[in-house]
């Protein structure tokens, strides 16, 4: 191996050699793009590395980032990953999937992923559609909504999934957009410097089967009144003129204009790294129009890491009762002798 | 089959020398009769006799008291001599209620012991047991040598003073059953008391109660008038060695580990709760000073699909199930078969479908290992004969899933994962290491990109070596960058490839490779005759029952032989010889002719089955009336 300075990775460093199969004008090339970009300025060792999937338009993800991937089976990636990770708690693990991959037939998974806390960064493309399979609803899809499957309207509830994150004992939820690459930078940045399971929300527009489904959160003429931008410590205000923000009253949280008597202080403060979570769901449940949707870190907390545990258990047994070797195994409890 | 009379060196009554003897205890699955089991279990096989166990409960932890459902019960057969099975019937039996006796009785011979407790003989007993009156007065048990003792009573006497409640010291009842068994064959009390000890070390006052039970259960032998002699079972004349019992699922997790050491591996093993498998995470969870990970999933698919993350990693991905959870983990099996990384699935086969019988045995699941799965889909399938065989089967299964770089199936049963039988320890040194060879780094400044990277001499995560196995490159390794997953592959680069004519090389080539496996493993062997009448065909657990009756048969002057299958995918590369040279073929199993079909259908031999799906393993007597039969046709 060579003593020399390691090279300065680009994004293009991080690009596979294969040809990228995502319909042209989908939200994917983007999020795919601010990844490059992120590792290659967070100076990411390509071969320590690995991005896991399962089924899905966004499942095809590990296939063109030049690192090491896995392109699992439906909705089963975060336990994949869960295996990789117990076994080499070094590596820095990925999980790319989706809103029907994570939250239908993977939902279990996720759950129990979440829960345990290992560090590992799961980023959920929601477009609140299937599109692999060309356009039956999903668990995030709209009351209503008209589609391949649900020709008079869906009628399944829908499922938020940072909500879902939250009660699943999340140390940290994000939310972002597609197409609002800055921001959806920062996230996966905070993401990735996170030590236990990220969990992140990414608006994501599937142009052939759902187009348009996130417009009131990307047209830049309404953007600023439909999406409130999270920041640890500061009041919520969102608005073209930021005047507006977030007030609670009681369990309910209500838009109140500033001015008039309201003051900032009066307003929510966006605190993160709260130990209850409460204030972080009531963040997640907030929905177009009723409220502007939030976007950022909603929770960023500490806890121990599942793998990390597991090491630690091991570490403890073998300093109390030794390094095990096969004869003390083969010879343990009652043993005789014949001649 | 008494010998001769010895007088005992502990009392004052004859001893009759027995080359073997079966005992079962049962009762209440509170009664506490697999404790008693095994407790005469490891007391046996410490003092050298051979043994092989049956412990047979009911899927219910605590079914209604004194019913049917609720009966328990543990068989251990011990000998003087080589022994295969836990007996088809036994010498003794304890019943520790009516619905236990009425359960059990038929299995008793004919002028066989019988000891009951006679104080759960009450109204409400008969009753829950269907009789409308007491057998133990009523004259039908008059064909057995029936020893009615007032086991309740005696034990509460027996730990009086000790301050326990009646509930208590009614829990002592089975060891007063134990002592009293321990004394009819004269078998040391030190081992349970040793027992006891450890047990109950932060109890004194039930760790006394237990002593004094077992020894007045023991001492009500040495005076009761109705026992006129006890029985003794000498050492058996085994192998040289140092012995412990084992029994399958220990062996199993033992096994692991050692595959782990002896190829340098972490063992990861992931599994989701599930009868009867669960013991092999038990046992492996406390082995955590070996360095080994387990990891108790949210559910079959998960402990499936986290074992193929594993094995991506480097580790030793093992994961464990039955029936039903087999079934879940497929399709991650047919991730694990497209992805081409070494790891193992353990199947302790239970009765089916569906959830079926949880405690109970049976071998139906040979054809879902086989063809379980979506596509064409094969892996290499594996079964073990014996609770000690296990130790050998895993270690066997993972070389083979290393050296071919596949998934292996292991099958095992009900029946041997919780059966137990004297197991020689092997000398550690004489354990050979299963090599593993990793692709090494590729230096830094080549900027070796992988399969799909940039690099000219790019790595190929599909290029095979002579057996067809591609290489383990594992994460972490720079140079070696590779992505693959479930979608076909291109041959050679590993990328994703729906070409026609690449599907069905791959395809061909997958299949190739597991059959390469034959010539990496040893031929099929006949025991008994190497040809002539019949030969007898099982696979797995039912090993001891055909392998006695085949003896017994031969013993008898018929030509018949007996081979027993370890490699079920592929087969022996001579089995198809070795069928040929009997008349007749039987194959026998636990299932309604599974290993039957895939040897007609690969041999074009019109193979007989022996089949049967009760939940229970064969006995030797029904093997031999079906091998009498063949022979007269």
């Amino acid at each position: 191996m060579s003593t020399e300075a390691l090279p300065v990775l680009t994004p293009n460093d991080f690009a596979s050699d294969q040809d990228v199969r995502w319909c042209p004008g989908c939200g994917d090339y983007s999020i795919l793009a601010q990844m490059k970009k992120v590792l290659a300025s967070l100076g990411v060792v390509r071969e320590n590395t690995v991005f896991v999937s399962g089924i899905g338009c966004s499942s095809r993800f590990p296939y063109y980032m030049n690192t090491y991937g896995i392109h699992s089976i439906h909705g089963r990636a975060p336990a994949v990953a869960t295996g990789l990770k117990i076994a080499r708690p070094e590596l820095s693990v990925w999980v790319i999937t989706g809103d029907g991959d994570a939250l239908s037939i993977g939902g279990n998974h996720l759950m129990h992923c979440i829960r345990r806390n290992l560090d590992m960064n799961i980023v959920l493309f929601n477009n609140r559609i299937y599109g692999l399979t060309k356009g039956q609803y999903s668990p995030t899809s709209p009351l209503g909504q008209i589609n391949k499957s649900a020709p008079l309207g869906v009628i399944d509830n829908p499922l938020h999934p940072l909500s879902i994150a939250i009660g699943c004992e999340a140390t940290f939820v994000a939310r972002s957009i597609d197409v609002n690459i800055k921001h959806l930078g920062m996230v996966l940045e905070r993401a990735a410097a996170h030590n236990g399971t990220a969990f992140i929300e990414v608006y994501q527009n599937c142009n052939v089967f759902n187009d348009g489904a996130w417009e009131y959160a990307t047209d830049r003429n309404t953007k600023l009144d439909t999406t409130i931008e999270l920041e640890h410590g500061k009041p919520l205000i969102f608005g073209k003129n930021r005047d507006k923000g977030i007030r609670l009253n009681g369990l309910e949280p209500e838009v109140v204009e500033l001015g008039k008597g309201i003051s900032e202080d009066d307003l929510l403060f966006h605190d993160e790294k709260a130990a209850e979570p409460s204030l972080a769901y009531l963040l997640s449940r907030m929905r177009f129009p009723e409220y502007p949707e939030p976007i950022g870190v909603f929770r960023a907390v500490d806890r121990p890491r599942y793998e990390e545990e597991v090491v630690r258990q091991i570490d403890a047994a073998t300093k109390k009762q030794g390094e095990g070797t096969l004869e003390s195994l083969f010879n343990a409890g009652d043993t005789w002798d014949i001649n | 089959m008494a010998t001769s009379t010895l007088p005992s060196s502990a009392t004052t009554k004859p001893v009759v020398e027995l080359v073997e003897a079966t005992v079962r205890f049962c009762g209440d699955s509170g009664d506490g009769m697999q404790l008693a089991g095994t407790q005469l279990t490891n007391t046996s096989a410490l003092i050298g006799n051979d043994i092989a166990t049956f412990p047979d409960f009911p899927a219910e932890i605590r079914a209604p008291r004194g019913t049917k459902a609720g009966v328990s019960g543990f068989q251990i057969h011990f000998a003087s001599q080589e022994i295969f099975t836990p007996g088809d019937q036994v010498d003794a039996l304890v019943a520790m209620n009516p619905a236990a006796l009425v359960t059990n009785l038929s299995d008793l011979i004919v002028g066989g012991i019988l000891i009951v407790n006679k104080d759960s003989f009450d109204a409400k007993g008969l009753e829950q047991a269907g009789y409308k009156t007491s057998p133990l007065t009523d004259g039908s048990l008059d064909r057995y040598r029936l020893i009615p003792v007032d086991m309740t009573a005696t034990t509460r006497n027996s730990v009086a003073g000790l301050g326990l409640s009646q509930k208590e010291a009614d829990r002592c009842k089975n060891f007063y059953a134990m002592g009293l068994v321990f004394w009819l064959y004269d078998r040391p009390l030190d081992p349970t008391l040793r027992y006891i000890d450890d047990k109950f070390a932060k109890n004194a006052t039930v760790a006394e109660a237990n002593r004094r039970a077992l020894k007045a259960g023991y001492h009500y032998g040495e005076t009761v008038e109705a026992f006129q002699n006890q029985f003794r079972v000498p050492k058996a004349k085994l192998p040289p060695g140092k012995y412990r019992n084992i029994m399958g699922n220990q062996a199993t997790a033992i096994g692991l580990v050692a595959a782990a050491k002896r190829s340098g591996k972490t063992l990861y093993y992931a599994s989701y709760p599930i009868t009867p498998a669960s013991d092999i995470l038990h046992e492996l969870s406390k082995f955590k000073n070996y360095g080994v990970r387990t990891f108790q999933a949210e559910d079959e698919i998960a402990a499936m699909t986290s074992i193929v993350g594993a094995a991506f990693g480097g580790a030793m991905g093992v994961t464990g199930s039955s029936g039903p959870g087999i079934a879940l983990k497929q399709e991650g099996m047919g991730l694990a078969v497209m992805t081409e990384l070494p790891m193992l699935i353990i199947n302790v086969q239970r009765g089916g479908p569906s959830t079926g019988l949880p405690t109970k045995t049976e071998q139906a699941d040979l054809l879902q290992a086989m063809f379980g799965r979506n596509g064409e889909c094969p892996l290499a399938v594996i079964a073990a004969r014996s609770p000690a065989d296990c130790f050998d089967v895993v270690q066997e299964a993972w070389r083979i899933a290393t050296r071919f770089m596949t998934p292996v199936m292991v099958l095992t049963d009900g029946y041997i994962a919780n059966g137990s039988e004297p197991w020689r320890i092997p000398d550690v040194a004489s354990l050979e290491p299963i090599e593993i060879t990793h692709p090494a780094p590729v230096a830094a400044t080549s900027n070796g990109d992988g399969a799909n990277g940039h690099a000219a001499e790019a790595f190929m995560p599909y290029r095979r070596n002579e057996r067809l196995a591609r290489p383990w490159a594992l994460p972490g390794t720079p140079g070696m960058m590779h992505r693959i997953g479930g979608l076909e592959k291109q041959d050679v680069t590993g990328n994703v490839n729906y070409e026609p004519a690449n599907h069905q090389h791959m395809i061909n080539t997958r299949a190739r490779k597991i059959a390469n496996i034959s010539a990496d493993i040893p031929l099929a062997t006949v025991e008994g005759c190497d040809s002539g009448d019949v030969l007898v065909v099982g696979w797995g657990g039912t090993y001891g029952a055909l392998e006695t009756a085949v003896r017994k048969q031969v013993a008898a002057g018929a030509k018949v032989g007996h081979l027993h299958l370890r490699y079920l995918n592929p087969l022996p590369r001579n089995l198809g010889e070795l069928l040929k040279r009997f008349k007749k073929v039987l194959v026998a199993e636990l299932n309604m002719g599974q290993l039957r079909t895939l040897l007609r259908s690969e041999f074009l031999v019109d193979c007989i089955g022996l089949n049967k799906v009760q939940g229970k393993p064969f006995q030797v007597h029904e093997v031999e009336a079906k091998i009498h039969e063949l022979l007269k046709s």
